[in-house]
């Protein structure tokens, strides 16, 4: 079965449909070569991510196994993550130079 | 590896021998547009700054308009001024004359007695130096004259899986075969800064790479501003990249894997050969412009959803893995590799691929941005005209 959704990192909580889903639609991918699937709870545009994992308000929003965000409020597995419910956080340049 | 080239007298190896026509300032710009539009072989630039600019402007302005006329795309320089500008012609001549030993020529719109006198004189060296230029042939040269520019913009989702990674295994292959790559916009570092700079080749490169994102972020907030309020971009944000991190994580992979060698400022020419980083904007047409003046002779652009730049100096190369985009851009779109993102190729394929038509490119392929004479220039400002 081909898959219509891409997990980037084995940690990622998202994962990325390029071309879109409709609420309720079943979405394919691989974790690995384990083939899972995620039911949407929204329509998902095509480029966006939805959540595979409960994401509370505050907790961080994996994708190449690394953080792009923290949750603006609580997400639940097959959400629609964008702009709209995930914040940038600030870096701590300090830290990493130290 | 070798390419056809055109030997430069200063030791450098151009991809294209144009004649610049370059205005010193606002002022002259319209006339270098007109001049060029008479002489075939002859291109020009327009410059938005050039007066009215503090210390720090100026340096930025003059380290462009002379790595401009530096280029090894470039065979030789027609300079037009105003005469009451920051840096007037005579002066820029100068500057130039001490980067390179190409042919310079300049003139003053105040000293001429007007745009009509002026253009006919410049027309007359353009059209001397175009014919100059004519009699240089390309040659084989060795790849290690090249560097490749990397840019991105216009980005989705896929620019992070599928173009940029297809273009870090380019690099990749370049810096293998002795050739160089440049990667900018340092903004677009920002929230994967700590893994680019595990690239450092040293701790001290390492150190440079997290230290031009803090400097950038304290620029910006210096000025009242934050660098998450126009990134990413309401187009990235509609193609499915939410956070400034998000958007960073999927720029980087278009630098490839290869050591970093050296971190130079904006515009600046690098002294070592290999993978470099330039501390340039985000703004694609700000970091192509500072990339040409560094000296790169062809850029690379990777896009998610389409855009037409080209730069009238150094072809502009567009690549996207997104197949809906290549479709419907196809006017600009120069390299498709969706089949990445379709799961349909490797990385390592496609990579493959891209320095195939990269060295086509080199050898005198014209892009679609070069077809269609395109010459998009902004010159980055460190604050506001005086």
């Amino acid at each position: 079965m081909k898959a219509d959704a891409i997990m980037l990192h084995a940690d990622d909580n998202v994962i990325t449909v390029v071309n879109g889903a409709a609420a309720g639609q079943e979405v394919h991918y691989f974790k690995g070569t384990e083939l899972c699937s995620v039911t949407t709870t929204e329509e998902i545009p095509p480029c966006h991510k939805i959540a595979i994992a409960p994401i509370a308000q505050g907790e961080h929003i994996i994708k190449y196994g690394e953080i792009i965000g923290g949750a603006q409020k609580d997400i639940v597995v097959g959400n629609w993550v964008s702009h709209l419910n995930i914040d940038s956080l600030p870096r701590d340049y300090s830290r990493e130079l130290g | 590896m070798e390419f056809m080239g055109y030997q430069r007298s200063d030791g450098t190896v151009g991809i294209r021998n144009h004649v610049l026509i370059l205005p010193t300032c606002a002022c002259a710009s319209e006339s270098c547009r007109i001049v060029a539009s008479q002489v075939q072989g002859s291109v020009n630039v327009i410059n938005n700054s050039g007066c009215a600019e503090v210390k720090g402007n100026e340096d930025m302005t003059q380290k462009i308009l002379t790595g401009f006329a530096a280029n090894p795309n470039v065979y030789g320089t027609v300079i037009i001024g105003l005469g009451c500008e920051n840096v007037p012609h005579l002066k820029l001549k100068e500057k130039i004359e001490k980067i390179t030993n190409k042919p310079v020529i300049s003139f003053g719109i105040q000293d001429e007695g007007g745009t009509i006198n002026t253009i006919s004189k410049a027309v007359r060296a353009a059209r001397q130096m175009v014919a100059d230029a004519s009699l240089v042939k390309r040659t084989s040269c060795d790849l290690s004259a090249l560097m490749m520019g990397i840019e991105c913009g216009g980005s989705d989702a896929t620019s992070g899986f599928g173009a940029n990674p297809a273009v870090g295994n380019l690099s990749d292959r370049l810096v293998d075969l002795g050739a160089s790559s440049m990667m900018s916009e340092t903004i677009e570092f920002v929230g994967a800064e700590h893994i680019l700079a595990r690239r450092g080749a040293t701790k001290e490169i390492h150190d440079q790479i997290i230290k031009i994102c803090h400097d950038y972020e304290a620029h910006l907030a210096a000025a009242g501003q934050d660098c998450r309020y126009g990134q990413p971009t309401p187009g990235n944000k509609d193609g499915g990249l939410s956070t400034i991190e998000e958007k960073s994580l999927g720029c980087i992979y278009k630098g490839g894997t290869r050591p970093i060698v050296e971190v130079v400022m904006e515009g600046e020419r690098p002294t070592q050969k290999g993978a470099i980083v330039m501390d340039s904007p985000g703004y694609d047409i700000a970091s192509v412009t500072a990339m040409v003046a560094g000296g790169c002779q062809v850029v690379v652009f990777t896009t998610g959803r389409g855009t037409p730049t080209g730069n009238a100096i150094a072809p502009v190369l567009k690549v996207t893995a997104n197949r809906k985009t290549y479709q419907t851009m196809i006017d600009n779109m120069d390299i498709d590799v969706s089949a990445v993102t379709e799961g349909e190729t490797s990385i390592e394929e496609a990579g493959a691929a891209m320095l195939d038509e990269l060295l086509e490119v080199c050898n005198g392929k014209i892009t679609k941005a070069e077809a269609f004479g395109f010459s998009d220039v902004c010159i980055d400002r460190i604050c506001r005209f005086i």
